[in-house]
């Protein structure tokens, strides 16, 4: 008989600010030592459910409580936020505030700290929880802003490791790694179960991603119900994932649209695993017979980089030799790892920063004397937070912020808003405040009062981040819209593999501050090479192909693009 | 932006000491250089902190936003001072140096000049040892040193995280900033100051709203694990006092007796150089 640690029965939470319950009959055991994963679409009360487990819920997010829950066997409410942090760690999704030290070592030491630890005992149980998360020894002095978002993840796994709790809760773990530090964090997070034998609780949306490692159990969430409570196998060969909007493995789509029926019988979770018999011709029989044409066509180019160098400090290059060129009506990625020069990139272009070599044409002209505003005319910039740039409590103000600064006259203000305002979607809401909107809908309007200066080009900086199946979907399908419509040239940088597969026709690979690739997606995401030195991982798409006995995986894959983007349409 | 007002150690003399030393020479200095008009011990103690500053490599660009600020309130202080009391110097060395007439009850006369100067002396004997004291002690530190001289705990760490989240703040402002201007609102040089100020309380909304978020993940990362559980708490950064510390309070408290003695040893605080002549 195994240990129940977590225990939920007819389990009922409404926020005490919400009409509705966010948890609805909630009945779940966890059983020790398991692997968990929760996965749910954005809003389905996966967040709450772990907060219930470490106590932010009903602690820190007060609300009403009906029927029954256990922690260890305890009331949470005996036990208290503080007797809930002895029992249950957790390792929040922001990686960025979360940190309370200043250095990584204080940062660890902090659950010690206020347990009233010996400083001699706090270093000695500081380089052991280091230890076990593969944190350098010399990293302990550092600043955790100066560490890489894989680093910052891991100073946060071993703060609370050094606890020795019996419950490690991971709310979306891989929100804001890219994919191969993705991958090493469930690796990471599988040897931590290993070795500790503790509960591991995940709460994450990117199913494919987690199930690189084994996961015992699924429970899947939507709008406040457990909808499944099975194991991966059980869980892929149903129809659950769809129903609750959760993106399946790409090798399952591809399977699908080839006609193979999937069995929980044959391993579905596993690339490496599945077993193809039965599909392998199918297979090679959708890839060879289905023909769809992938329509190319030609454009005049609308930006221009020519042997750019650029360096913040003398000493270190930044860019060097960058040179490339984007079409009118394209929809590119710029992708590459932290620190590859990306983001200098699109800040050359906007003009925060000048070149030190080389030129930029717009439009077959040089930019170099254009200020800042005359650019953003034709370059629109959306961040990757829509709260560092909405700057006006109402949406209709915020959009036409661009155009009052500039000094136009009021009906063509409110003319040209309006109009944006449809476009993005957003004129049923244009007389409400900005702070009642969702972040998605907060993203439209970041992008509205943009568009609202007609750029003929806009660059959107990790523009999917934080965003789960459905909204993904939606927000991608009104870019393609924008940009087939209006010929809008889009620009994003990003590390989401889906939405370079699905949305771009092209993406340019940066490394160490040059251009290393410049293809198709297909192309690049079945480079091994590229693949490393852009921190991306390697398409199931690809591996697949392979154990399909299709040589020609480039070719497999981009069929598979092709006609998914058909399916879609 | 340049980063300004934040921690960095760069392993010097000044970085080495505890922060309570730190923050106890902070305090003594103050109040020996608020209390003595002293010229002499002001010049001696501006020569002190000169060199103080020279030993921590603390770079001008870093501080400099905050020194022309101080300039400016200093600057508007002997405006002030000079405009409500024009006589004040006078009055202090009970003599008078009329020097030129300029309108009404206003004279520029020596003992003025001679007391705005010491005003201006005092304020940059205590500016370099303000700064130093931010700029070379790490917040961490100096809440545990707070702790120690009997400080609830919960008010040293709202401290700390204040001076931590300085440079946040910076990095979020340069964002939001740089996010506004792509959208044409003008933020440089080339827009008037009064255009400037206006577009820059367009940065304030969102630099609230993203600190707000900010505020709300620290606080429950604080509380998961254990902030405020206990009435004590232990410090990873605590330092005790090392020989170095007792070696420059020593020297602070017979430096200040000695300033305290000069000033007062002949009746007033003020030195008046006019008798010598």
């Amino acid at each position: 008989m195994r240990k129940t640690v977590v225990e939920f029965r007819n389990y009922t939470f409404k926020y005490r600010t919400q009409a509705e319950p966010t948890l609805s009959d909630i009945n779940l055991t966890i059983y020790e030592g398991e692997k968990l994963l929760i996965a749910g679409p954005s809003g389905s009360g996966k967040s709450t459910l772990a907060n219930s487990i470490n106590g932010l819920v009903p602690f820190s997010y007060t609300g009403e409580t009906e029927g029954v829950l256990q922690i260890m066997g305890h009331d949470p409410k005996e036990l208290g936020l503080f007797g809930l942090s002895k029992l249950v760690g957790t390792v929040l999704q922001d990686t960025d505030s979360q940190f309370i030290g200043l250095t990584v070592g204080e940062d660890i030491a902090f659950a010690l700290e206020n347990d009233c630890v010996a400083r001699t005992e706090m270093l000695d149980r500081v380089k052991a929880a280091a230890e076990m998360t593969n944190i350098h020894t010399h990293h302990l002095g550092h600043s955790p802003q100066a560490l890489s978002g894989g680093q910052k993840q891991r100073v946060s796994i071993a703060g609370v490791l050094v606890d020795d709790v019996n419950i490690l809760l991971f709310d979306e773990p891989l929100a804001n790694l890219d994919p191969a530090t993705g991958k090493y964090a469930m690796e990471l997070i599988d040897r931590i179960h290993r070795e500790t034998n503790a509960t591991i609780i995940i709460i994450e949306h990117r199913l494919e991603d987690v199930l690189h490692c084994n996961v015992d159990r699924v429970v899947v969430m939507d709008e406040g119900r457990i909808i499944a409570d099975t194991v991966p196998s059980e869980l892929l060969s149903s129809n659950i994932l769809k129903k609750a909007g959760i993106r399946e493995p790409l090798y399952l789509t591809s399977l699908k649209y080839a006609n193979c029926t999937i069995r929980s019988s044959d391993h579905p979770e596993n690339i490496n695993r599945i077993a193809l018999e039965d599909s392998r011709q199918r297979l090679k029989e959708w890839f060879e017979n289905t023909s769809v044409s992938s329509a190319g066509t030609e454009s005049m180019p609308v930006l221009e980089f020519e042997n750019i160098n650029f360096s913040y400090q003398p000493s270190r290059q930044v860019l060097s030799n960058i040179s490339f060129s984007v079409m009118k009506g394209e929809m590119l990625s710029i992708v590459g790892r932290n620190g590859a020069g990306k983001s200098t990139l699109s800040k050359l272009i906007c003009g925060f920063e000048k070149p030190d070599t080389g030129r930029i044409l717009l439009d077959g002209s040089n930019i170099e004397n254009d200020s800042i505003s005359t650019r953003a005319v034709k370059v629109g910039m959306v961040m990757q937070n829509p709260n560092h740039m909405i700057s006006k409590p109402m949406i209709f103000d915020e959009v036409a912020l661009g155009l009052v600064t500039r000094g136009h006259r009021k009906e063509q203000i409110n003319r040209q808003v309006e109009k944006v305002l449809k476009i993005c979607g957003l004129y049923p809401f244009r007389n409400w405040p900005v702070s009642a909107l969702s972040y998605g809908q907060k993203k439209r309007v970041t992008i509205a009062s943009i568009l609202v200066l007609d750029p003929q080009m806009i660059i959107l900086d990790e523009p999917t981040a934080g965003q789960d199946f459905r909204h993904y979907t939606e927000f991608m399908e009104f870019l393609l819209k924008l940009n087939r419509e209006e010929g809008t040239t889009i620009i994003m940088i990003t590390h989401d593999m889906h939405l370079i597969l699905e949305y771009t026709t092209r993406a340019i690979v940066m490394s160490e501050g040059c251009v290393i690739a410049n293809d198709t997606p297909a192309a690049i995401l079945t480079n091994d090479d590229v693949i490393a030195a852009a921190s991306l991982k390697r398409t199931s798409l690809y591996d697949l192909s392979i154990r399909a006995g299709i040589s020609d995986s480039r070719a497999f894959v981009q069929h598979f693009i092709d006609y998914d983007r058909r399916v879609r349409e | 932006m340049p980063r300004m007002l934040s921690y960095e150690d760069k392993g010097t003399f000044i970085n080495s000491l505890c922060g309570a030393t730190k923050l106890l020479f902070f305090i003594i200095w103050s109040i020996t250089g608020m209390i003595t008009y002293d010229t002499r011990v002001l010049a001696i103690m501006l020569f002190v902190s000169l060199i103080a500053f020279r030993i921590s490599r603390v770079e001008y660009k870093d501080i400099s936003f905050v020194f022309k600020l101080i300039m400016v309130f200093l600057f508007i202080n002997l405006i002030a001072i000079f405009l409500f009391s024009p006589e004040e110097g006078v009055k202090i060395y009970a003599h008078r140096t009329e020097l030129s007439h300029i309108a009404g009850r206003y004279y520029f006369t020596a003992e003025q000049l001679f007391y705005e100067a010491n005003v201006a002396l005092k304020y940059f004997t205590v500016i370099p040892i303000a700064l130093l004291f931010i700029l070379t002690t790490n917040p961490s530190e100096f809440a545990s040193s707070l702790n120690k001289l009997g400080v609830s705990y919960k008010i040293c760490y709202s401290v700390a995280i204040t001076l931590r989240y300085i440079p946040d703040m910076q990095r979020d402002y340069t964002t939001v900033s740089q996010a506004q201007q792509a959208r044409g609102i003008d933020m440089s040089k080339q827009a008037g100051l009064l255009k400037r100020i206006k577009n820059a309380t367009g940065i304030l909304i969102p630099l609230f709203f993203s600190s707000m978020e900010k505020i709300d993940t620290i606080s429950n990362a604080l509380e998961l694990r254990g902030f405020g559980k206990n009435k004590k708490r232990t410090w990873y950064a605590s330092r005790d006092f090392e020989q170095r510390d007792y070696m420059v309070i020593a020297v602070l408290l017979v430096f200040a007796v000695l300033a305290f003695y000069v000033t007062f040893s002949d009746g007033s605080r003020f030195y008046d150089p006019f008798l010598m002549v």
